[in-house]
């Protein structure tokens, strides 16, 4: 616990610094008051623990690694066992624990379906003969803009070329219905101002007149449900917690959007920051809780900064504080970048990754609802879900309502890329069909081989299901699922066994390991993927072996990563996309 | 305490506290299998406060440590007890009903002032104040104490004025709240259960009184001399008037572990006759005319072991003592024959109900019921006592049980007898580390991956005011004598003071430095005080390549 045995290993000033600045003039467990006098104790720890994840950000953007001598003032400051941060900082992809062997900035870049087919092994490739240190790995949420880097700074902030290159606007065609996205492009989206303009806190407004129950209401009758993947009902998410006693509660926008072809988080936050911030505010004064949280992913720096920004704005005149909106309560939100894991979209790894753990899922019950970050009871919303209460509360449910089909309300937020003209974010009622979609965002339909719905978490469906209606029950009763929103077409000019391969060997990669059947499912049907021969079918006892691990990963494993690791293989298998003769 | 020689509270309670106050006692260390049960309550929400002159291992895991001065804890207990009569949170109810002597105490402690105080222990005001609020306040409290407060020469006025805070407070008798001092071994409690102190037989039932004598005598067949023996400290100076002449030491190795230890081997020279009875041949055992050999008490023997929460439980061998080694009963028993007396049966259960039979607390504890119940913890007088999970319940019951009302205690500050001087300016305190048992007998001579010898720890501005490098060997005197030993470097130590352990006297006989002074109301040597100056043993140092 806290009798700490460090190595011989000092901090660089520059380390200690950075660190120091990270977790704040209060950060450090253990106080000085006199040579006679030293606070500290468990409580002090415990608190603190937190600030683990940002100390590591300090630490690898000042020297580019977490090194022997910078891990020791990190464990010494939050009085953590050196092996502790070690196994925390050897969990992420963006914190390296081996000295880089150079001091420069590493450019990231994305490997994944939609970046591939826009021709990433291509620039890693050039980038590198140029000079620069390449790291190929997972989507990186930029594929409308495909293929897609991100530069990991050192000696500079993080940031994305494109963010300055590309000026930004959503495809024009098949959006006439636009609620979440009517901001985007519009509104300054650095202007707490421009935002009040255009019609922001509004809804805050309104729900501070309504009382936390109503609100509540309002959200149920409305029909919402969540947008991250798992479609559950946000009104009874938020009752469950609102029930809880205490003010001691959080709510949590899960901003770690990292599912493969998922985007449209990153763009709602990079140009309608404060859409999230309200809507976040709304979700706590209605459930009661104190306190908010974003946990942004790490590869988002330009989303990053325009919420601290908004969070900076929304803080000076009262939308966050001590008395939000002159409503008599509190409410504030803290801001984490999460560190390149896909797991720690799960909302008990995410916590876990907020509190300075390892970002690996805990087993439910308990739910968070009752005991969530830091034991409490919290509510975890995609920044989707969320910023569908605002069109709730300023319109009313019946209003919100006029679109969509009784089972899935009001509009959806679709990531196309892959193959097509025209990728982007769209926004569309529930029920239009695949088929529309695709037409909008310029697919050739008669090259088209299969769609991949819900990102690598999701399904494969073929050219048959182009007149599927993408809401919940018609993709629940074929079999498929809309997930995070991703929907990624693939023409006859992709290789899809390479894309399949590409999905398994994803989900190798990012499996936390802590499971069995996941550690080694994940593997094994990699693995098996490899020996897949172009044209050749799959060897029966290859497919039972297949089949075997999908059933077991999708029983036994802890947590969602396990249980969709291999819907897209098999739905890939069923369809005939790969291990069939051709 | 109150007329008990134990803890008062069970290991269980520690975990379920609310406050635990952690005085003179570095159970990290020197404890650890408690400390475990410690880590646990704090886990469970517990606060704690240490008070150390040094921020020890255990200090680390408190909430706030307090840095006293080295034998100035009456100073602070009396300052905490002064301060929580002033903030108005002594226990009045529980003051009036339950102790005496109140309005003594009061006004001994109205001198001590939290300025005072903080001038005499060196610990801040704030600090005091806080550490008061939290104890009176706390809804229940342990109090624990090590070798901190009692290897002192005012060993027993440090643990009176503990005594005091618990009374004042109501901090005892009840479930969570209670006085605990840890033992340093997994039976000195059981020593004392069975009689080995100077004024008591088994049971803790005094030599003087001659109804608990004539039932002894009854039983032993023999009558039994009414005066209190002498303990270890009278016997050495005993021995030094050569009044005491032989001696037979059990599990003991004084030779290497009493203080002021060329004054110890003198003494331990000049008897006629000494025997020793050891599971190794210890430096005393060298020196000993006739030597048993001993089996091991927890891997080779039979018999019972009681722990500082008063819990008897069985021991059973694993292993065939090897050689010639033998069960200690066997050696009593052959040896008692040998002088033509008879011990009666060697059984172990024989031997626990013929104790059964004599001491009113171990009644209930039959063989059978140790063996089924996981051990039980004493007064448990009939079959059908379920033991004592704590001590002192009496002291919230209506009209106390009948029992007298606990008693406060004046007490005053007295500093070590070995004052600071110009000659010797240190102040050098002994203590224990994790991986090392007393003098090395039993832990010696297996490796430690931790394990640094007996190093000089010295602050590291004193260290580079005197020039004293990390590793430097030099000259550490006393005045009593002089040792070498290496320098370590230590943060955790506050300006002015040293420490070492004293686990390996083949290298460094630390014990040489340290001081004769004792209690004499308790009989401990003040091994935690004394004065020391550190001498280079070259004046430039050596080793500087090309210099």
């Amino acid at each position: 616990m806290v009798d700490l045995h460090l190595t011989a290993d000092v901090a660089s000033p520059g380390e200690r610094a950075a660190v120091d600045a990270a977790i704040g003039p209060d950060g450090a467990v253990v106080v000085h008051e006199s040579e006679r006098s030293i606070v500290a104790g468990r409580t002090r720890r415990q608190s603190r623990r937190h600030w683990l994840l940002p100390a590591l950000h300090a630490l690898q953007a000042e020297a580019g690694w977490i090194s022997p001598g910078g891990l020791n003032h990190v464990a010494d400051r939050l009085q953590i066992p050196p092996a502790e941060v070690f196994g925390v900082a050897s969990f992420y992809g963006l914190f390296r624990t081996d000295d880089p062997g150079h001091t420069g900035s590493v450019t990231h870049v994305c490997v994944d379906p939609a970046c591939e087919i826009a021709g990433a092994s291509d620039l890693a490739d050039e980038l590198e003969r140029a000079g620069s240190a390449v790291q190929r790995g997972p989507c990186l949420g930029q594929c409308e803009r495909a293929p897609a880097r991100f530069v990991q700074g050192r000696g500079e902030p993080d940031h994305v070329p494109a963010d300055d290159a590309v000026p930004f606007r959503l495809p024009r065609p098949g959006q006439p219905h636009r609620r979440l996205t009517a901001r985007l492009g519009v509104v300054d989206p650095t202007s707490l101002d421009s935002y009040r303009e255009h019609g922001g806190y509004g809804a805050l407004t309104t729900a501070i007149a309504m009382g936390p129950d109503a609100v509540i209401e309002a959200v149920t009758a409305a029909g919402l449900w969540g947008r991250g993947g798992a479609a559950f009902p946000t009104g009874v998410k938020w009752r469950a917690v609102a029930a809880q006693p205490g003010p001691d509660k959080h709510v949590v926008a899960n901003a770690d959007e990292s599912e493969p072809g998922t985007f449209k988080d990153r763009l709602l936050m990079e140009h309608d920051p404060f859409a999230l911030l309200e809507s976040l505010t709304i979700a706590g004064l209605a459930t009661g809780a104190e306190r908010g949280w974003i946990y942004i992913r790490g590869e988002y720096p330009l989303a990053t900064s325009r919420l601290r920004q908004a969070i900076d704005q929304a803080r000076a005149v009262g939308w966050l504080g001590a008395d939000v909106g002159a409503s008599g309560r509190s409410f504030d939100v803290e801001l984490r970048r999460g560190a390149g894991a896909y797991i720690c979209g799960e909302e008990t790894a995410l916590f876990n990754s907020i509190e300075g753990f390892r970002g690996e899922p805990r087993n439910k019950p308990p739910y968070p609802t009752t005991s969530g970050l830091f034991g409490r009871p919290t509510v975890v919303n995609n920044p989707e879900t969320l910023v569908n209460v605002l069109p709730i509360i300023s319109a009313g449910p019946a209003a919100y309502r006029s679109l969509g089909t009784d089972d899935s309300p009001g509009t959806k937020l679709f990531c196309l890329s892959g193959s097509l003209r025209r990728p982007g974010l769209y926004e569309v009622p529930f029920g239009t069909t695949l088929r529309a979609l695709l037409l909008a965002a310029g697919t050739e339909i008669d090259r088209l081989r299969a769609v991949l719905l819900g990102g690598a978490a999701g399904t494969f469906v073929g050219p048959e299901s182009l007149d599927l209606p993408l809401t919940l029950e018609d993709a629940r009763a074929a079999g498929a699922t809309l997930g995070s929103g991703a929907v990624m077409p693939f023409d006859d000019r992709v290789d899809l066994a390479a894309v399949v391969t590409r999905i398994a060997e994803f989900f190798r990669h990012e499996s936390c390991g802590q499971c069995v059947p996941c550690r080694v499912g994940t593997t094994r049907q990699h693995e098996v993927l490899l020996q897949l021969r172009p044209g050749r079918p799959l060897a029966d006892d290859r497919r039972q072996l297949l089949d075997d691990m999908a059933r077991v990963m999708l029983d036994a494993s802890i947590c969602g990563l396990g249980h969709t690791a291999a819907g897209a293989v098999r739905s890939a298998l069923d369809l005939g996309i790969i291990g069939e003769s051709t | 305490m109150f007329g008990a020689g134990g803890g008062t509270s069970s290991y269980q309670e520690i975990e379920q506290t609310d406050l635990i106050v952690l005085w003179g006692s570095n159970a990290r260390e020197a404890h650890p299998i408690f400390f475990h049960h410690l880590l646990r309550g704090i886990e469970n929400g517990a606060r704690m406060y240490c008070v150390d002159p040094r921020r020890t291992a255990s200090a680390k895991f408190a909430d706030r440590w307090l840095g006293i001065d080295v034998g100035s804890d009456v100073a602070l207990a009396n300052g905490v007890g002064r301060e929580i009569i002033a903030a108005g949170l002594a226990d009045t109810d529980f003051i009036r009903r339950s102790t005496r002597g109140f309005d003594d105490y009061e006004r001994a402690v109205e001198p001590y002032t939290l300025d005072r105080v903080s001038a005499l222990t060196g610990v801040p005001v704030a600090a005091i104040s806080e550490l008061a609020h939290a104890y009176a306040t706390a809804e229940s409290a342990q109090l624990l104490w090590t070798l901190g407060i009692t290897e002192h020469h005012n060993a027993v006025d440090n643990v009176l004025a503990l005594c005091n805070l618990a009374l004042l407070t109501g901090h005892v008798g009840r479930w969570g709240s209670g006085l605990v001092p840890l033992r340093g071994q997994n039976n000195v409690q059981g020593g004392g259960d069975m009689g080995a102190l100077p004024d008591r037989l088994p049971g803790f039932q005094s030599v003087a009184d001659a109804d608990v004598r004539s039932r002894f005598e009854e039983v032993y067949g023999r009558p039994l001399d009414p005066h209190p023996g002498l303990h270890l400290t009278l016997m050495f100076e005993a021995m030094a008037r050569g009044e005491l002449r032989a001696l037979y030491v059990i599990g003991e190795n004084p030779a290497e572990s009493e203080a002021d230890i060329g004054h110890a081997r003198d003494a331990l020279a000049g008897l006629d006759v000494l025997v020793v009875q050891d599971i190794f041949l210890t430096r005393t055992a060298e020196m000993a005319d006739v030597v048993f050999p001993a089996s091991v008490g927890w891997a080779e023997s039979e018999g019972t072991v009681t722990s500082s929460e008063r819990r008897v439980q069985r021991v059973r061998p694993a292993v065939v003592p090897p050689g010639e080694a033998h069960h200690d009963i066997d050696i009593l028993v052959d040896l008692a024959h040998a002088m033509g007396s008879e011990l009666g049966p060697r059984r172990p259960e024989a031997v626990w109900d013929e104790l059964r039979q004599l001491s009113p607390v171990h009644r209930g504890m039959s063989w059978a019921r140790l063996e089924a119940e996981g051990g039980l913890q004493w007064p448990c007088p009939d079959l059908d006592h379920p033991g004592s999970p704590f001590l002192h319940g009496w002291l919230w019951e209506d009209g106390l049980a009948g029992r007298e009302p606990a008693p406060f205690s004046v007490v005053e500050h007295a500093g070590p007898t070995d004052v600071l001087t110009t000659g010797y300016p240190l102040r050098l305190t002994t203590g224990r580390a994790l991986d090392s048992f007393n003098t090395g007998v039993q832990s010696g001579a297996l490796d430690s991956p931790i394990r640094y010898g007996d190093e000089l720890e010295v602050n590291p501005d004193d260290a580079r005011d005197l020039e004293l490098d990390q590793g430097e060997r030099v000259r550490v005197c006393s005045a009593r004598g002089s040792v070498e030993m290496h320098v370590r470097h230590q943060p955790d130590l506050p300006r002015g003071l040293t420490f070492t352990t004293f686990h390996f006297p083949g290298l460094v006989d630390t014990n040489v430095l340290t001081t004769d002074a004792w209690d004499p109301k308790s009989g401990t040597a003040e091994f935690k005080a004394a004065a020391i100056r550190i001498e280079k043993l070259s004046a430039h140092p050596q080793g500087t390549a090309g210099g």
